[in-house]
């Protein structure tokens, strides 16, 4: 995301909001600043962004609509599919491409397919990852 | 030229600081966000639609104010909605109210009665006409919403070790000091090429009244700045001591500790005072539609497929809590107000077009956590009566209730409200988690917390089972690409929310779509 378009995210939501003024504090507790994830292990990424909607374990959930389950998911087995789901978004699910860096986006693809019950040991590299982006 | 307590880099912080709203300020006004709302009263659908029959899909208030100014001019209404009641985001939370979130994570809300806390949205700017007129048709009572309070704090953990700031002390202050600096400089003609001579003496005049300066045109302790900061031995009454002027925290203090970012969140458009609130809670305005239009309303459905051909749209559905088997619903027309976080899921025949549009908007991530407390502490111990407190930390803010002052017993602070990253990490915890971070934040602005705190629920909006995530996140990019699709009549049906509206997340944007989409589909019945 460029710098316009996370400013115009930002606006929009103005509206519920007041606007995350400062934005570059860190917490000794795991928080990074409010545009970025701190953490740079796959379980530690995954925990703080795509644990949310995936839920622990990685078992999904349904409502109206639905987050599919990463457990045991042959979507994974193409690499490159993640990849871009992680970078761009689609649907429900949406881009996390500016909240994570290169090595993040890496690290939590990597650990999505090799645990769940997901084994696909082909690990997807930053250059995957950068050629993904925008 | 400049005063010899301002290095160039505390000069160019500031202009960053004054340049850095006005720069926001232009952004919200190119983006449409900072308008009026072209709302002027209410609809007018003449011409008869002979019976023709609309499904709403989603009681929230798009759907509900089409469902109820369709069914007034004679149109044969059905609003299907996926929860237990209408309303959507316009929501709020109470004592007793159970909220089980995606994932199964169980809440039951333990406030006092009375207490609560608005999830979705919360305040209502005074240019909002069109919430504002249902306000007053249906009967909602009104109140202030505080946004700004010069007794709330501003706080940033790198600045003033920690220690929160009375928001009149960094107003007052950064603009005393930006007075002064501005007043020398025209005194030195460093401005005489922008400025004529008449100019420059009303400018002076100006500056001295605006900053609170002295008869020098310095900030300095006394009368002036202190009927801004406020004193610190307050004028008293008899033989009281004798006021004492406070003193003024110096220039490079204020304009190192960025506390400054916050003060112009109350000069925007969008939150200027007077700002609005329903009495007891933001569903009530969602009560009032309610009452209007639920008897025309079938709870706990769960769309599974949209369809339509050149003669009406066909809905499949199945109960939102059972499942089971599939049901149908037919009719002429379809205001389809799902977010499309859900509906890029379920089966509906649009063009291509329509469908890229639907696939293509992400939603928003935030976070909300309400607590209560044993007592008021923010009033009985600090002075503070609604409003709201800015933080560099995590939680972003604390507000403090625009309500019920000084009533004796428990009250409930919105502890946290926290988007982007902050929102996902809050939202990817168990929610008594989350309730524990945002004690852990608020107590560094309130040590009270630790003592008074009672009990506490919090809504991440990825988990919330109706919508998958807040408001309909637009780029610009996005907006070129699909807007115009997503807003336009596909077939028999027409979409409608805050996310078809260049005010997402507001309540005005989901009402005026709404009303815009059902304007356009009257046409085309009346016409066709």
């Amino acid at each position: 995301m460029n710098r316009i378009t996370s400013f115009a995210a930002t606006v929009a939501v103005a509206a519920f909001a007041a606007f995350p003024v400062f934005g570059q504090s860190s917490d000794s507790t795991g928080f990074g600043d409010a545009s970025k994830i701190q953490s740079r292990d796959g379980a530690g990424i995954y925990a703080a962004i795509c644990r949310g909607c995936h839920m622990p374990e990685g078992v999904g959930a349904v409502g109206a609509g639905k987050y599919p389950a990463l457990a045991k998911n042959e979507k994974l087995e193409a690499g490159a599919y993640p990849v871009v789901m992680v970078v761009k978004g689609q649907k429900a699910m949406p881009p996390l491409g500016s909240y994570l860096d290169d090595e993040q986006v890496t690290a939590v693809v990597n650990y999505i397919r090799t645990n769940f019950g997901n084994n696909y040991t082909d690990a997807v590299t930053v250059e995957d990852v950068q050629a993904a982006r925008p | 030229m400049l005063p010899p307590q301002l290095s160039r880099r505390d000069l160019l912080t500031m202009i960053g600081a004054l340049a850095g709203s006005e720069a926001m300020y232009q952004a919200m006004t190119t983006l449409g966000f900072a308008q009026e709302s072209p709302y002027k009263g209410p609809i007018k659908l003449d011409g008869d639609p002979k019976g023709a029959s609309v499904l709403v899909l989603g009681g929230g208030l798009a759907g509900m104010v089409a469902a109820y100014e369709l069914s007034k001019v004679g149109y044969k209404v059905q609003v299907l909605e996926y929860r237990e009641k209408a309303g959507g985001r316009c929501w709020s939370l109470r004592g007793g109210d159970n909220y089980t979130e995606l994932g199964g994570f169980e809440q039951e809300c333990k406030f006092d009665e009375g207490l609560y806390i608005n999830p979705g949205p919360w305040r209502i700017p005074y240019h909002h006409h069109a919430v504002l007129d249902y306000c007053k048709r249906l009967g909602v009572k009104l109140e202030a919403f505080v946004q700004v309070n010069h007794n709330a704090y501003l706080h940033s953990v790198k600045a003033f070790e920690g220690k929160p700031q009375r928001y009149r002390h960094v107003s007052a202050d950064f603009n005393g000091h930006v007075a002064e600096l501005l007043s020398k400089v025209t005194k030195q003609g460093g401005l005489d090429q922008a400025v004529s001579t008449e100019d420059r003496e009303k400018l002076l005049e100006a500056l001295q009244s605006w900053g609170a300066l002295d008869e020098n045109y310095a900030y300095v302790a006394g009368t002036h700045s202190s009927e801004r900061r406020g004193f610190d031995i307050e004028p008293g009454g008899g033989q009281m001591p004798l006021a004492k002027p406070s003193q003024p925290i110096g220039l490079s203090d204020i304009v190192q500790s960025g506390l400054w970012s916050s003060l112009s969140t109350g000069s925007l458009y969008d939150f200027q005072t007077t700002m609005l609130q329903p009495v007891g809670g933001m569903d009530m305005i969602a009560r009032a539609f309610e009452r209007e239009v639920g008897s025309l309303t079938k709870y706990n459905v769960k769309v599974t497929e949209i369809d339509q051909d050149d003669e009406s749209v066909t809905i499949r559905y199945e109960d939102a809590r059972k499942g089971g088997e599939a049901q149908t619903a037919t009719a002429d027309w379809c205001i389809c107000t799902v977010p499309f976080s859900v509906l890029s899921q379920i089966k509906t025949k649009v063009s291509t077009k329509t469908k890229a549009a639907i696939d293509n908007l992400p939603y928003g991530a935030a976070i909300k956590v309400g607590l209560q407390f044993k007592r008021r502490f923010w009033e009985e111990d600090e002075h503070i009566y609604g409003g709201i407190t800015y933080t560099d930390l995590p939680n972003t803010l604390i507000s403090y209730p625009s309500t019920d002052y000084h009533s004796p017993g428990k009250g409930v602070l919105l502890g946290a409200f926290s988007l982007e990253a902050w929102a996902y990490e809050f939202t990817s915890l168990p929610p008594e988690e989350r309730i524990q971070k945002a004690l852990e934040y608020g107590a560094q602005i309130h040590p009270q917390y630790k003592d008074e705190f009672d009990n506490g629920v919090a809504v991440g909006w990825h988990r919330v089972p109706w919508t998958l995530g807040c408001y309909g996140e637009w780029t610009e990019e996005k907006r070129k690409e699909h807007y115009h699709a997503a807003s336009s009549i596909d077939g028999r049906i027409a979409m409608a929310g805050e996310h078809i509206s260049y005010m997402p997340a507001w309540m005005e944007g989901a009402i005026l779509s709404s009303l815009d989409a059902i304007g356009r589909l009257h046409q085309r019945v009346v016409s066709g």
